[in-house]
């Protein structure tokens, strides 16, 4: 049934209300071999407060590195990772990352899995924040399940859950959905925008979907290739939920696929 | 059908020993005892208590060896293949006494401990702390590494990170490795009791032969050997039946 997007509650993009996160002049070298190899060349961007970027780029250009080094994983090799103007010195349960397979503990159950980040809090606390995320992520009656009697879309939704109920200020999604097939890809994307909307997190996401990152992103953040730089930023300008043949939403992918270097036809 | 398909294999173990019975029956006169008199020398050392008496003297060895050399390996090895430093000095070491068989170490055992229960341990020891060293410490290498990132994102201590993390992500590997090393133990306490013991099944296979070539108890020995090896190998194999032990990393 075809919907008119006025009669959809949808969310504007709200006005970046203060910088969340900021990349200051970030550069990344591997040693690989004795030899140099630049992976990352002064990388600068400020990411705001409640804000969803994608960060898209061709395969093997350093999306994943970038986002490693923002969530405290990796230590750039110049320049700096700030959060709340506190310089990032390593990885922190104030902002989690979402790996794109077998993020899940195995040897936990569902519940498990989501309270394990909750060991210090008291028992009704964690059971309720347990609970609620279940519901969050629709996990009803997988209460008890352990992760290989689920499907790869409930996993990734486990992983989610259990980065939420920490309470993080920051998500980082390391390409969530890559494993995932196109319709289960789509109906997560469905779930994630649900779920950005009542939590409000800062969201950075690393994707090498060009759709994913039109349908998702409050800006579009284009890698070039190795060693990468910023290319362009590409705010897309459509409120959710997204009509994804508007003339606005192809105009904007079509942009994106020029940034890449990827012609219109097959 | 169903219950054809099960009886099978008993059918199968019958039609064995039957050959076996005929075999010896149309050649009177061989020192191979046939399973009815293997089964007699069985009901005689049951009926003399001594078959229990072995089992439990070759099972304590076993036990005692065998959780020794977990006690000490496994920690060793999770620490060693965590901390890739303290390998690389080792492994050389390691390398040249992985392949002594336990059983080379007997004079030396007997040497140390004289004849008796301690040298029959020890040799278990010996022979069961280097494959479980070696299990541990792969089982380390084999994490994923999105494991231990997870691990470190929810800001676990070092403590908490070994308990919640490490531990439950080697279990499953370190039980295949403890039932292969259980059934190493299981033979070696075979060879270590016809030396430096005088009780336990080993004890009694050498025995029945040296005191007046009672075949029948040798071959009662070895079918008692194989039953309990089978037991706690079905033992182990429970443990990795269970669900949170179950999981592997290929299964996600």
């Amino acid at each position: 049934m075809p919907q008119t997007e006025a009669e959809i509650p949808g969310r504007v993009p709200d006005p970046i209300q203060g910088t969340k996160l900021r990349v200051q002049h970030l550069g990344m070298t591997y040693d690989r071999d004795g030899q140099a190899m630049p992976v990352l060349e002064d990388i600068n961007l400020d990411v705001g407060d409640g804000e969803f970027i994608c960060l898209v780029g061709p395969s093997g250009c350093g999306k994943s590195t970038l986002l490693n080094a923002m969530a405290g994983f990796l230590s750039p090799t110049s320049g700096s990772v700030a959060i709340d103007a506190e310089t990032v010195k390593g990885p922190d349960p104030r902002r989690i990352l979402v790996f794109q397979e077998r993020g899940v503990f195995p040897w936990l159950t569902v519940e498990g899995n989501i309270g394990f980040g909750l060991s210090k809090l008291p028992r009704a606390e964690r059971e309720r924040r347990i609970a609620h995320y279940v519901k969050t992520v629709r996990l009803e009656g997988f209460e008890n399940t352990y992760p290989s009697d689920l499907s790869g879309g409930m996993k990734q939704r486990l992983q989610v859950a259990r980065a939420l109920a920490v309470n993080p200020d920051i998500l980082f999604l390391d390409e969530p959905f890559g494993a995932l097939d196109s319709i289960t890809r789509v109906i997560m994307r469905g779930e994630l925008l649900r779920i950005w909307q009542t939590e409000r997190r800062t969201i950075l996401f690393v994707t090498h979907d060009i759709d994913e990152a039109v349908q998702l992103a409050d800006r579009v953040v284009v890698l070039s290739s190795r060693p990468a730089r910023i290319q362009q930023i590409l705010t897309i300008d459509i409120a959710h939920p997204r009509n994804i043949s508007s003339p606005r939403y192809l105009e904007l992918r079509d942009e994106l696929l020029k940034q890449i270097g990827l012609a219109y036809e097959i | 059908m169903k219950l054809f398909e099960r009886l099978r294999p008993a059918l199968f173990i019958a039609v064995l020993l039957a050959i076996w019975e005929i075999g010896i029956d149309l050649h009177p006169g061989q020192i191979l005892p046939g399973p009815i008199s293997v089964a007699g020398g069985m009901i005689d050392l049951l009926r003399h208590g001594i078959l229990l008496k072995y089992v439990v003297a070759s099972l304590f060895r076993v036990t005692w060896g065998f959780s020794l050399a977990a006690i000490l390996a496994i920690p060793s090895g999770l620490a060693l293949g965590w901390y890739r430093r303290g390998e690389m000095a080792l492994n050389p070491i390691m390398q040249i006494f992985r392949p002594i068989s336990p059983l080379a170490w007997i004079p030396i055992a007997i040497l140390w401990f004289g004849v008796g229960d301690f040298a029959a341990i020890f040799l278990i020891f010996v022979g069961c702390f280097f494959p479980l060293l070696l299990t541990a410490m792969n089982a380390v290498h084999n994490i994923p590494a999105v494991y231990i990132d997870a691990g470190r994102n929810f800001g676990l201590s070092p403590g908490e990170f070994v308990a919640r993390i490490l531990y439950p992500a080697v279990i499953p590997q370190l039980l295949v490795g403890l039932r292969i090393t259980l059934g190493i133990a299981w033979l070696v306490v075979v060879a270590a009791e016809m030396i430096s013991v005088n009780s336990g099944l080993g004890f009694l296979i050498v025995d029945a032969r040296n005191a007046g070539n009672r075949y029948d108890l040798v071959v009662a020995g070895m079918v008692m050997i194989g039953v309990i090896g089978l037991l706690l190998d079905l033992l182990m194999r429970s443990l990795e039946q269970v669900k949170s032990f179950r999981w592997s990393s290929t299964e996600v």
